[in-house]
């Protein structure tokens, strides 16, 4: 698709994430906030319904989130929020208006630091506000044709956190880096389980393509609808590739809407409301200004815990790890948090020197299996005394590697720990000289052909009696010690 | 007593009760009888609930048998207006939207009755979603005035002050957006109190103006609404506007007492549009206060006082139009079904489920709030507020009440003002500013007009309903208008 003279256009995405906030209750009652898979209908009240006379109560936790939310985006928090109210009809929106926030958000003017092929650049966040859902649509056809549409309310009112950023991307793999880093930010903090999938996270991308030099915007698309990081990421190229191409033949780019058709492959215009939205936007009346003190500001900065770029330098300074192992072990919080939670079982200057095996095995064995499980790191079974315990067994030389490898399998399967399962399978290995010795002279007893061949000078045969022997233990015995033990009762003799 | 029950007092029964001397069941009974009889006269309800009534003054009687949890309205029958939620009985506010929505949940101010011992005889007609001043704008019909029922009872809490002055109840609950308490307890010569905004929750109050609406008492006599402000008054957590402000004992300050009492009578009110005997009225009733002590200030002055009209209808509708979006046929009440898409359907819904009042200001507001009109009229109306409120509290730093007639006239006749929206809106200049600047003030009783009542308005400081008690409290007790009674 890249043509030469596509170098001559510059691309411009912003991006608007919605994500749901992990509180117990949505924002403006008491109805339980963690509605995934509950039967429709069934976490509602007549706030969240919208009933007549119903008033909003602000949701504390979901006021702290968005201010977390907002440090760690480098935000400023002013000490004065305010709601205001969205107007717009829809069936989705129980009140006929959305509490939202319209020109004095909760946090303002922040950025967040992406890194695209080793390139770090600020991407400049414009705001984050704090709102409430609307309750979900659902569209049946029936086989006679005939449709309609229900209304599931139990998504009205959960409280919803809007992150804007400037339209300071510069290309689709730059927007995927910010999706990338926003999300692991803000499952990082406890904000969000921010799983696009799942729907509790969702994104718009704003792209336009202008001439390289031109200071004005192009005519911006937006993609809406997306509902996975790989999709928004294919929407962004395939939309980018488009606009050019519109553009190159001398057309003009269409301000719309397009949403994302994976079977095609393409991006296509969406639906346009019928009219230009007028929201009408104005203070809401049942809710007096939030005043946001310093001291609470300082309060949740406090809370706030150490954020993924500084834990990796910290990993990296502290326990001497490459920046790549670094990296690799803040994907999430819960990852680091085992790698350090193991490490604290060790005393502390022998900390150092074990951190690079203990990266290792999170990285690819744990990482490994707990992919292949499905898992997430925030639910992975193995606590990180078990890992601890697993890597003490390796380091007396208890178990060999890959002896360790089916113990953590099993651990992770049964919930026993590594030291149990050891004991409990006989899989220690046989350290004690004298049970070796005794295997040793029984290998060699019964292989007089490859004890002939090795003392006639073909050295490759101790590798066969080292096979033996490691049979005759089930894998148990340390082959390097059972490589020395040959020697020396083949020289003895 | 027996045939008389009904025209007790709140405070007078519930001596009566608690002496054993009569039942609930009894007072219930006579009251239910008084409200058979005048109701085909005055269309004061939208529903009734007799068999409600009788249930909770039994369940009231126990409880006074027993002596326990006795409150002042333990077992007084009262009507409730029909914008406030209760539990399983119909909420229309006067519209045919609503005409069939039965809330699943109480309003603040029942749950808080219930727990006093209500006896709730039924729900009370009104302005179509409390939009208008004289009645007139009901689905349900108007109600008529009880002292002629040929003239409104003013409004919007109209059917509320028509069953209080005609003895249908012994206490009833308004709401009061624009002067909805004060103007329609003034045109039936009843006590009518709003009191400051969030002194009572608003949760279950079906919104019109959210940052004007309060809800309050509408009494036969100044001490009836203490009591009732006493019972349905202080922190509501569900509502975040109501203030977490201490509650004094209402009943206890009421001393008829107004010697060195500073009294304001600001001259935008006494002027022009005031008919001449509501002037009449209101001056020697202010004259008799100076009698009895009070220091009168006849030439206090709010210069804003003319801007409050036309903020108050940029305000009000704008938020009406948000708080009425809700009504679209989807989730309750009126639903036409009959169009060709949904959008057609929600449309239709509106048209036919709105009265012409209510859309009105629908669009007043929609159009003050559109793109480019913004700045023009609600920020320019916001910041008129903010003046209007600050020239009541610098008043306030020189008078502890300020007096005023409620209403320029007295009760006018059904229809009188029904095509001319201007003029019906000017009945509530005076009672406007007041809830512009969310300050409390009641309208007491205070002589006739054409044989007609007329209303005194006694404005006071934010949440100091005491001296506003008080100083009505003084006055009826000097005055003894309360002896007459409509012609019913």
């Amino acid at each position: 698709m890249t043509t030469p003279t596509a170098i001559d256009y510059e691309v411009v995405i912003g991006v608007e994430v919605h994500a749901h906030l992990l509180t117990r209750s949505k924002m403006f009652c008491s109805c339980p906030a963690d509605y995934f898979g509950a039967p429709p209908n069934s976490h509602v009240c007549p706030v969240c319904l919208g009933m007549p006379g119903v008033l909003p109560v602000i949701n504390r936790r979901a006021v702290e989130l968005t201010i977390m939310t907002g440090l760690a985006l480098n935000c400023q928090v002013p000490p004065l929020a305010r709601f205001d109210r969205k107007n717009y009809p829809y069936p989705d929106l129980m009140k006929g208006y959305q509490i939202s926030q319209y020109d004095q958000p909760l946090c303002k003017d922040g950025w967040l630091e992406i890194e695209v092929n080793g390139q770090r650049k600020r991407v400049r966040i414009n705001r984050v506000h704090l709102e409430e859902d609307t309750a979900r649509l659902v569209h049946v056809t029936t086989p006679e044709g005939e449709s309609y549409s229900l209304v599931d309310v139990n998504r009205s009112g959960i409280p919803l956190m809007e992150i804007v950023s400037e339209p300071d991307l510069r290309s689709a793999e730059e927007a995927r880096a910010y999706l990338t880093k926003l999300r692991q930010v803000l499952r990082w903090i406890g904000a969000s389980r921010a799983n696009m999938e799942e729907g509790n996270m969702r994104c718009e991308a704003n792209v336009s393509v202008r001439p390289r030099g031109s200071e004005a915007l192009g005519a911006k698309v937006e993609l809406k609808n997306i509902n996975s990081f790989k999709h928004v990421y294919e929407a962004i190229r395939y939309e980018v590739q488009r606009q050019i191409s519109v553009l190159q033949a001398g057309g003009r780019v269409v301000q719309e809407t397009r949403g994302w058709r994976e079977d095609l492959g393409q991006t296509v215009p969406q639906r346009s409301k019928e009219y230009a939205h007028d929201y009408r936007y104005f203070p809401e009346p049942d809710l007096p200004p939030l005043v946001v003190s310093p001291e609470w500001v300082e309060e949740i900065r406090r809370r706030m815990p150490e954020l993924p770029d500084a834990r990796r330098q910290r990993l990296q300074d502290y326990y001497g790890l490459s920046e790549y192992d670094a990296r690799l072990l803040t994907e999430s919080r819960a990852k680091a948090d085992l790698f350090e939670g193991a490490l604290s079982h060790f005393p502390p200057d022998s900390r150092r020197a074990r951190a690079k095996t203990a990266a290792n095995w999170v990285n690819s064995e744990l990482a490994g299996l707990l992919n292949a499980r499905d898992l997430e790191w925030e639910d992975c079974p193995l606590g990180p005394a078990a890992l601890a315990e697993l890597l003490d067994l390796l380091e007396e030389g208890t178990i060999n590697t890959s002896t360790a490898k089916v113990v953590l399998e099993e651990s992770l399967s049964s919930g026993y720990s590594p030291k149990a399962i050891v004991e409990e399978k006989g899989l220690a290995q046989i350290g004690a000289r004298e049970e070796l010795a005794q295997i040793v002279q029984a290998v060699l007893e019964a292989n007089p052909k490859a004890v002939a061949d090795y003392r006639s000078g073909k050295e490759g045969a101790i590798q066969f009696l080292v096979g033996q022997v490691m049979r005759q233990t089930r894998g148990r015995a340390n082959p390097e010690a059972v490589r020395e033990l040959l020697k020396e009762h083949l020289s003895r003799a | 007593m027996g045939d008389d029950l009904f025209r007790l007092t709140v405070h007078e029964a519930a001596h009566l009760l608690a002496r054993r001397e009569v039942s609930s069941r009894e007072l219930t009974a006579a009251v239910l009888d008084r409200l058979q009889g005048v109701e085909g006269q005055l269309n004061a309800f939208v529903t009734l609930t007799p068999e409600l009534a009788l249930e909770q003054a039994r369940q009231a009687d126990e409880r006074l048998a027993r002596g326990e949890d006795v409150t002042p309205l333990t077992g007084i029958p009262a009507a409730i207006k029909d914008v406030i939620c209760t539990l399983g009985v119909r909420t229309t506010c006067g519209s045919r939207m609503l005409e069939n929505f039965v809330p699943p949940y109480d309003a603040t101010v029942i749950v808080r009755l219930k727990r006093a011992g209500l006896v709730m005889v039924g729900k009370t007609n009104m302005d179509e979603f409390a939009m208008g001043s004289s009645g007139e704008n009901s689905y349900f019909g108007p109600t008529r005035n009880p002292w002629d029922r040929e003239r409104v009872p003013g409004g919007s809490s109209s059917g509320s002050a028509a069953a209080v002055a005609a003895d249908a109840c012994l206490y009833a609950l308004g709401s009061d957006t624009g002067g909805s308490i004060r103007q329609p307890a003034a045109l039936c010569g009843i006590v009518g109190l709003k009191p400051t905004y969030g002194r009572v929750s608003r949760y279950g109050l079906v919104a019109f103006a959210s940052s004007l609406d309060q809800i309050g008492p509408m009494t036969k006599d100044v001490t009836d609404a203490a009591l009732v402000l006493q019972a349905i008054a202080g922190h509501d957590p569900n509502d975040s506007t109501s203030a977490p402000v201490e509650v004094p004992d209402y009943a206890a300050g009421l001393v008829p007492d107004v010697k060195g009492l500073r009294i304001g009578v600001p001259r935008e009110y006494m002027g022009e549009g005031v008919e001449e005997g509501v002037r009449q009225a209101v001056t020697d009733a202010i004259e008799r206060l100076a009698e009895m002590g009070a220091e009168v200030d006849w030439e206090a002055s709010l210069p804003s006082t003319p801007y409050a009209l036309a903020c108050y209808y940029i305000i009000a509708p704008s938020e009406a139009s948000a708080n009425l979006a809700r009504y679209d046929g989807v989730k309750y009440g009126y639903s036409y079904t009959e169009g060709a898409s949904m959008w057609e359907n929600m449309e239709r819904t509106r048209q036919f489920g709105f009265g012409a009042e209510v859309k009105r200001r629908i669009m007043l507001g929609t159009y003050a709030l559109s793109a480019g009109y913004y700045d023009a009229y609600y920020l320019k109306a916001q910041k008129v507020r903010t003046l209007i409120r600050r020239e009541f509290e610098s008043a306030f730093q020189r008078y502890d009440v300020l007096l005023t007639p409620v209403s320029p006239t007295p009760a006018f006749r059904l229809g009188e003002k029904l095509e001319d929206p201007l003029q019906m809106y000017l009945s509530d200049v005076f009672t406007i500013p007041v809830n512009i600047a969310g300050l409390p003030a009641i309208s007491v009783p205070c002589g006739f007009s054409q044989g007609l009542p007329v209303g005194l308005q006694v404005i006071g400081r934010p949440f100091d309903e005491a001296t506003v008690l008080r100083v009505a409290y003084a006055y009826e007790q000097a005055a003894g208008w309360r002896h007459r009674r409509p012609p019913l």
